[in-house]
């Protein structure tokens, strides 16, 4: 176990000092708990002792209780592991082996969610004092999870330095600001704002499980919220509802997606008093920057600048050197995620401009439908069973919705004799795909094409 | 086919592969209350793009983003009627 490197390297010792004001709110869909009462007491049934040094996992249904129990994890558990909601039974298996998850927190019934790990400490979003002061006891290591090549999610590690470096050096406190965020806080674009709020001093609404898009921006109007963040994706889905209007929001701010000039304009224009800004993050590279001038892409002028963060592009890829940036991936092979030069690779391809750079797609071929990550190749093995299919190549279709939509070329072994043939095997790829995949991952669009490119080394010529 | 037909005959056939219920399409249907999340509305949108080669969504445009039935095909009669200003325009 690590001991404390300097006294702020959690959430608690952050806050040590400046002791969270009565306005100070974290407010879940069925209630709310001041974080001052958050710090001093414990939502675990002061079971926290028995975590001390274990590798955790939060799994919650709701995320306000994830959100209140690892506030009190942070410098108490070695490892806290953030579950997302929709982790799938074999990943569970996995991670529990991969991580040498030894606890698990949990707002479910017993039996409801089986985890193979001898600890079970429930949760359930409320708060009661606590006997004795919580105090630090070790530098926890946070893992979250992204979705990987092979479905499998890779388990990527940040410390609370890394974490919270963007939010340090900035103006404080800022108790009129009221947080909320689309995303879940369980990834790192949601657990960035919750960190934002609650180290900043500002209060966070939390969406609630099974919350409508429409009930939360009605919760948000009712708490006033001042700051919010999502996927471009989630603000077009904003924008089509009527409980826009809502929110009144000062700071709109998009992530996660390629935030394009139709969105950005789009939401000046509905929400003309705020400042609407987009930020470049992923899991693995952290916050890289944001850019406020309301323009798609990003200034030249953010490259080569030797500040506390710095941006490279080689070879048409975006890569970041940063003290937020992961700090290596947890699994079977712990491998680092920088290179010599402590840069890591985004996998993002921009292309310079004038004196702007876009945002043009991913090396990979990684597919991001509204935020959530589509690999081709789990896409082909799909299409690939049926049998009249030859072999098949998945690539983005640029989609002013939601970024991109998964799109299918198709070779079959035969041509079809006649089109009502095309038909059928489009809807029983379709059906294959629908069974065995999540909806994002199943493709919009399905052509059957004579050949598909290969590039060398014998594999399918796939571009970004 | 006039863009209301076109664009309710693409809803209706999302709704089929979907296998939820067809939505009853009145101008005042709020889209995304429709049966249809974001990424069928995503789905709607690229269709469209087929069918009439353009996308409102993806041009600058200053009319609000469309949330009734109604407002959507307001959307794209206004984008089509821009597009054949322009074409006199540019004759």
């Amino acid at each position: 176990m690590n001991t404390l490197p300097n006294a702020a390297s959690s959430i608690r010792s952050t806050l040590a000092d400046v002791r969270p004001g009565p306005h100070h709110w974290l407010h879940g869909a069925s209630r709310s708990v001041r974080l001052d009462d958050v710090l001093s007491g414990t939502c675990l049934g002061g079971r926290v002792d028995e975590l001390a040094g274990r590798c955790v996992v939060i799994d919650t249904r709701d995320q306000f209780a994830a959100a209140l129990a690892l506030i009190e994890l942070d410098g108490v558990a070695r490892r806290l592991i953030l579950c997302p909601p929709d982790l799938a039974a074999e990943h569970r298996r996995a991670l529990v082996h991969k991580a040498g998850v030894d606890a698990i927190v949990s707002d479910r019934g017993n039996g409801e969610i089986e985890w193979a790990v001898p600890r079970r400490v429930v949760c359930h979003g409320s708060v009661t004092p606590s006997s004795t002061a919580p105090a630090d006891r070790c530098q926890t290591e946070w893992v979250l999870l992204t979705s990987g090549t092979s479905g499998a999610p890779k388990l990527v590690a940040h410390t609370f330095d890394t974490l919270s470096a963007p939010i340090r050096n900035r103006p404080q406190p800022q108790h009129s600001v009221v947080w909320g965020t689309f995303y879940d806080i369980r990834r790192y674009g949601g657990l960035q704002i919750l960190l934002r709020a609650v180290l900043g001093q500002a209060s966070f609404v939390v969406s609630g499980v099974h919350e409508s898009n429409a009930g939360y921006l009605l919760r948000l109007g009712r708490q006033l919220a001042t700051h919010i963040s999502g996927t471009p994706t989630h603000w077009r889905r904003a924008l089509m509802s009527v409980e826009a209007r809502a929110i009144a929001p000062r700071y709109v701010r998009l992530s996660g997606e390629i935030a394009d000039q139709g969105i950005l304009n789009a939401l000046r224009a509905y929400y003309p008093h705020a400042r609407v800004g987009h930020a470049f993050a992923s899991t693995e590279a952290g916050l890289g920057f944001e850019v406020d001038d309301g323009l798609e892409g990003f200034p030249a002028s953010v490259v080569g600048n030797a500040g506390d963060v710095q941006i490279d592009v080689e070879g048409g890829s975006l890569r970041i050197r940063s003290g937020r940036t992961a700090v290596r991936l947890v699994g079977d092979e712990p491998s680092c995620l920088a290179d010599e030069g402590g840069f890591v690779d985004t996998g993002d391809v921009v292309e310079r401009r004038g004196d702007r750079y876009y945002f043009l797609g991913r090396r990979s071929g990684l597919i991001n439908v509204g935020g959530l990550k589509v690999y081709p190749e789990e896409v082909e093995s799909a299409i690939n069973r049926h049998p009249a299919v030859r072999m098949s190549m998945v690539r983005p279709a640029r989609s002013s919705m939601v970024g991109s939509l998964v799109a299918a070329d198709v070779v079959l072994e035969q041509a079809p004799d006649i089109s009502a043939d095309a038909a059928a095997f489009k809807r029983e790829i379709l059906q294959i795909c629908a069974d065995t995949l999540a909806p994002h991952k199943v493709p919009a669009m399905i052509r059957f094409v004579p050949t598909l490119e290969f590039a060398a080394a014998g594999k399918l010529a796939r571009h970004a | 086919m006039s863009v209301k037909s076109a664009v309710i005959d693409e809803i209706q056939r999302l709704a089929a592969e979907n296998r939820t219920p067809p939505p009853d399409l009145t101008d005042d249907l709020v889209l995304l209350d429709s049966g249809l999340d974001s990424l069928a509305v995503a789905i709607l949108v690229v269709r469209l793009e087929e069918a009439f080669g353009f996308d409102p969504f993806a041009e600058p445009t200053d009319m609000a983003f469309p949330v009734t039935l109604g407002d959507f095909i307001r959307f794209y009669e206004h984008a089509a009627e821009r597009r054949i200003v322009d074409t006199k325009h540019a004759g």
